[in-house]
């Protein structure tokens, strides 16, 4: 065991986990994240925390996973090289280690100019491939990059995001194996509404073998809505929606119903994907109909190890 | 390469130069030129509008290359007219700006904006090419700056918001590491997209204070020519 987390030890025993995502709010309101962890802890394996997502402003990533850490549940600290320069981030991965945060998963994260603080320096002084590798040397070598020792055992379960959807395509497979060379224990990818592209890039993965040093889980994102739908697919960079969905929420009598219903459907067909190691739930403000999806899924109990 | 610029906006200049009645202008016959920025018609331009802000243009000037040392001369021979006004208003790069301000014993304004030090890709098109980070990986992105090209500035690229060649960041920027991904398929060194570049020495770009190197045996040189 690496860090011998919840999610590490499902993953290492060849169950299929589930992780749901949780965004910390925009105001100082404990209750917001602590309500989420328990709507969301009967249904997961852990919960991951966004990282002022999409370029902007929430509680800090840390902060909400001590919350939830608190009441018992299990979170995936997501943190982005976009706000915090070297220094601050080993320095908060001190402080997460400290607290018993042991998943911890590296972006780049959205560019300023795509969130509420547009006029925001962006730092990038690394980039996500060298964040993993950061990790990975603070917890295999115990240490900083600058080769410095650090005291003390850094546990960590390295995560990492894939987005198979973006361009171009041939490239996708070998940047996700860098990210397994820099370290990455787990992948969690961009949201699966194409599930023939999908399995396209899980092919090559299984073909060379991929699948066997990570673990990947399949995104999902329950769509409530054909606005929501046409939003993404026309705003949110890298997800590619089939046009077959986007009707398919068009004339929906029930948009919730529909929505809940492809939810399922990408589900049962990513489980059936050679390769994939679990699902990651990105509810986006949607998160009370979690619960029942992971249930119709036929995905409870979680097991307990 | 090319110091590219943009003008301010009259507003802002304005109000730069609200304790000056009476205003000198210097335009640059090189990048500010180009750019149309501080060229000659862009003082003329200027020279009335500052009239009708209610100032005095003592007089104005386009010299050659204004970062150059020769500015000194230039300022020399146009003492009088310099020495009658209350500041300098520099329609030039910010090398031009530093010079004029180095050698001039008056106020100096800036007029306009340097945005990036670029190349010009079609006749009035200007991007950016470097931002002379000092450890440069060229060789390993096919001859495409990843620092500038890429809007995360990523050494290991592409990120999940490339699509159609596009960056995330807006339809209108080409994205940089699918420029890298084309030039390495065309010269088959695909394998390469695999080895990771380590994170960058940023001390070489971001310094405490200004980056500077003498280079040995020049040092008569640039004394004889000044
Ligand atoms: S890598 Fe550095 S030196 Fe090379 S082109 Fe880019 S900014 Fe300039
Ligand atoms: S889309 Fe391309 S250019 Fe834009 S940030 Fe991502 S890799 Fe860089």
């Amino acid at each position: 065991m690496k860090a011998g987390t919840n999610l590490e030890k499902i993953l290492a025993s060849g169950k299929f986990a589930v992780t749901v995502e949780a965004g910390p709010p925009k105001g100082t309101n404990p209750e917001v994240i602590q309500k989420k962890g328990n709507l969301l802890c009967q249904y997961c394996d852990a919960v991951n925390v966004t990282d002022n997502q999409t370029a902007i402003v929430r509680m800090s990533s840390l902060a909400s996973c001590l919350l939830l850490k608190q009441m018992g549940v299990e979170p995936v600290m997501q943190m982005a090289t976009r706000d915090r320069n070297r220094i601050a981030l080993q320095s908060d991965v001190l402080g997460a280690v400290a607290w018993g945060i042991g998943n911890i998963l590296c972006l780049s994260g959205d560019h300023p100019k795509l969130g509420n603080h547009p006029q925001s320096k962006a730092v990038f002084d690394i980039d996500s491939v060298q964040l993993i590798q950061v990790l990975k040397n603070m917890r295999d070598e115990h240490k900083f990059i600058n080769g410095d020792e650090i005291s003390g055992e850094v546990p960590l379960f390295i995560g990492a995001v894939a987005n198979p959807f973006a361009d171009p395509f041939e490239v996708r497979v070998p940047r996700l194996a860098k990210k397994i060379k820099a370290g990455a224990d787990f992948i969690q990818t961009q949201a699966v509404f194409d599930v023939s592209r999908f399995a396209q890039w899980m092919k090559i993965i299984t073909e060379r073998g991929l699948d066997e040093e990570t673990h990947i889980l399949a995104g999902i994102i329950p769509i409530r809505s054909a606005g929501m739908v046409r939003y993404m697919k026309n705003n949110v960079s890298g997800v590619n929606i089939p046009d077959d969905i986007i009707t398919r929420m068009e004339k929906a009598e029930d948009a919730e119903a529909e929505g809940v219903k492809i939810a399922l459907e990408l589900i049962a067909k990513v489980k059936e994907i050679p390769g994939v190691h679990g699902i990651h739930v990105m509810a986006v403000g949607w998160e009370k109909k979690v619960p029942e999806i992971i249930e119709r899924a036929g995905l409870l109990p979680r097991p307990v190890l | 390469m090319k110091s590219i610029t943009r003008s301010k906006p009259l507003e802002e200049i304005k109000q730069r130069l609200a304790k000056c009645r009476q205003v000198y202008l210097i335009g640059c016959g090189t990048c500010a030129t180009m750019c149309r920025t501080g060229g000659k018609s862009e003082v003329l331009d200027m020279k009335q509008k500052l009239a009708a802000a209610g100032k005095k243009v003592t007089g104005w000037m386009v010299i050659p290359t204004a970062c150059d040392v020769l500015t000194r001369d230039a300022l020399k021979e146009n003492a009088k007219e310099i020495a009658a006004a209350d500041c300098i208003l520099v329609m030039t790069c910010a090398f031009g700006v530093q010079t004029v301000a180095r050698y001039a014993e008056k106020s100096v304004y800036a007029a306009v904006d340097t945005l990036f030090i670029g190349t010009e890709e079609t006749p009035g098109e200007f991007i950016e090419a470097c931002l002379q980070c000092g450890g440069c990986v060229l060789g390993q992105t096919a001859g495409i700056c990843p620092l500038v090209r890429c809007a995360k500035g990523l050494l290991n690229g592409p990120c999940g918001g490339s699509v159609d060649g596009k960056c995330e960041v807006s339809p209108d920027i080409a994205c940089a590491w699918q420029m890298i991904y084309d030039r390495l398929a065309a010269t088959g060194r695909l394998d390469e997209l695999e080895e990771i570049e380590p994170a960058k020495d940023w001390s070489t770009s971001l310094s405490g204070g200004p980056r500077q190197i003498t280079i040995e045996d020049t040092e008569e040189k640039t004394e004889s020519q000044d």
